[in-house]
């Protein structure tokens, strides 16, 4: 039995094909998923996120767990509703989860981690909280639906959607949340593009999703999602990282702090590794599409594509591939396409950001 | 039904053929094919003269999320290969019946015969939809 999220039966009379998505009943586009990325990209959609989960972190202690925890620093976050991505690892360094975390106040974070990985990562953290002696209550939040609203048009017609959202919401910075009653609304987002993201209760999901409609927000699968997140070159967890992949090798050096003194889990493992591969962008110049796992073939070793697929806003094939480090900037490198090797070029990501292709 | 017409046979790998009046037949992927793979971003047909064996893979489709070989649908040669389709492969999305790939001249043409009819592609497409 697929689970279902509060906008199930919505997604059907909207006409959504729904597919098997780790265990969870969504919709993979409502007609054409190219459309539905140009939609976010020009204009505004909305994607229903909500087998993702939130999860509250309350008690005095919060932010000391949290710096164990995180391999970013989360002392980094001291404005109230500011959010920092992070990822969660294992002492070998391996990436639990990908997650956003929300500072709300002293003793209350709120986190957002994926779907696939919740429970594992109520255990992880539930375990570490115990073995570390941290007062820290942990309250998973499947009561709260998650509607993502993106595109450069999102921001005003959430507000034409939701009197008096705007007074609350529209100094946000980016990467900043808040709650508005019951509404919590972050301007946080997995497109590229500017946004929402709204936590709202189960029973408040439907109408919320329809007053947006109605303010001509299309609905976006999650087809669509994984081109635009693609495009704007953010990671994927279980395809771009898993459990058995460094941060440091998955483009993901950014978020860990390795200079601060605090101490996190992983950290060790961290420091003594010898790095040999890295993430990069590739671009097909010949015909094709770019796939997960097809082989790249480089002077310095060989690579795989971790994300690759069809990019509708550059009209061609894009990829994250873990190459070899000697692998540089603008090189050619060749990519196994059915027995065929194709000419790729290696770029820097993201590849599109506000509309706007980012590669020459 | 719109979606299969009744003057084309069809494969279990679906593909669509038909037969023309100068004895070579024109081959595509079905509306059904089309609405599983969503919206195409790549053709390649196979070139004029190859020379094909029934059933052997001899073209690609693909859309945003996946890959499809296309499947000879009899033994024949190949005369034409369509390249609109390969410059804009969302014409299958738009009418998968018009945008054929390619066109062979068979080798047997009685093995037409042995493909289905609308009717039962009907029932295939019906079966693999439970």
């Amino acid at each position: 039995m697929l689970k279902q999220t509060p906008l199930n039966a919505t997604h059907r009379e909207m006409g959504a094909k729904m597919v098997d998505f780790g265990g969870w009943d969504m919709p993979l586009h409502y007609g054409s998923q190219i459309e539905e990325h140009h939609k976010v990209r020009r204009d505004a959609g909305m994607f229903d996120v909500s087998h993702m989960l939130a999860v509250d972190l309350k008690g005095a202690d919060v932010r000391g767990f949290l710096r164990g925890l995180l391999a970013n620093n989360v002392d980094k976050v001291q404005l109230p509703g500011k959010a920092l991505y992070s990822c969660m690892l294992n002492e070998r360094g391996g990436v639990i989860d990908d997650l956003i975390v929300y500072f709300m106040r002293e003793d209350w974070f709120r986190m957002v981690v994926n779907a696939g990985t919740a429970e594992k990562d109520l255990a992880w953290m539930n375990a570490q909280c115990t073995s570390g002696g941290h007062a820290v209550e942990i309250t998973p939040r499947r009561d709260l639906a998650i509607i993502a609203v993106q595109g450069p048009n999102a921001r005003a017609k959430m507000w034409e959607a939701m009197p008096g959202s705007q007074e609350v919401s529209e100094n946000l910075k980016p990467f900043q949340a808040t709650e508005i009653g019951a509404m919590f609304v972050g301007r946080t987002g997995y497109t590229g593009e500017d946004g929402f993201e709204i936590m709202v209760p189960v029973k408040a999901a439907p109408f919320l999703w329809k007053s947006l409609a109605e303010q001509g927000v299309a609905p976006i699968g999650l087809g669509a999602r994984d081109t635009l997140r693609l495009e704007a070159g953010m990671n994927l967890y279980g395809q771009d990282m898993d459990e058995e992949t460094s941060p440091l090798e998955a483009g993901l050096a950014w978020t860990v702090d390795l200079d601060s003194l605090r101490d996190f889990v992983g950290k060790a493992a961290l420091k003594a590794q010898t790095l040999k591969r890295q993430m990069v962008g590739l671009l097909l110049v010949d015909k094709g599409v770019l796939r997960s796992h097809q082989k790249v073939v480089s002077a310095h070793g060989d690579g795989e594509i971790k994300s690759g697929s069809f990019s509708p806003t550059l009209n061609r094939s894009i990829a994250l591939a873990s190459v070899p480090l000697g692998v540089q900037l603008g090189d050619l490198v060749q990519v196994e396409i059915r027995d065929k090797l194709l000419s790729a070029k290696v770029v820097k990501y993201p590849f599109v950001r506000n509309g706007k292709s980012l590669i020459n | 039904m719109m979606t299969i017409p009744s003057d084309l046979k069809y494969t279990k790998s679906h593909e669509w053929v038909k037969q023309e009046a100068d004895g070579s037949v024109t081959v595509g992927i079905t509306h059904h094919a089309q609405d599983l793979l969503g919206d195409m971003v790549f053709v390649e047909n196979p070139t004029a003269g190859r020379h094909l064996a029934a059933s052997e893979e001899c073209a690609v489709v693909e859309s945003v999320k996946a890959a499809s070989d296309v499947y000879a649908p009899i033994a024949g040669t190949v005369t034409a290969s369509n390249e609109a389709v390969e410059s804009s492969p969302e014409a299958i999305n738009q009418d998968a019946y018009a945008a054929w790939m390619f066109k062979m001249k068979p080798d047997n043409a009685a093995d037409l015969n042995g493909l289905l009819d609308a009717g039962a592609y009907q029932k295939l497409v019906e079966s693999e939809a439970h």
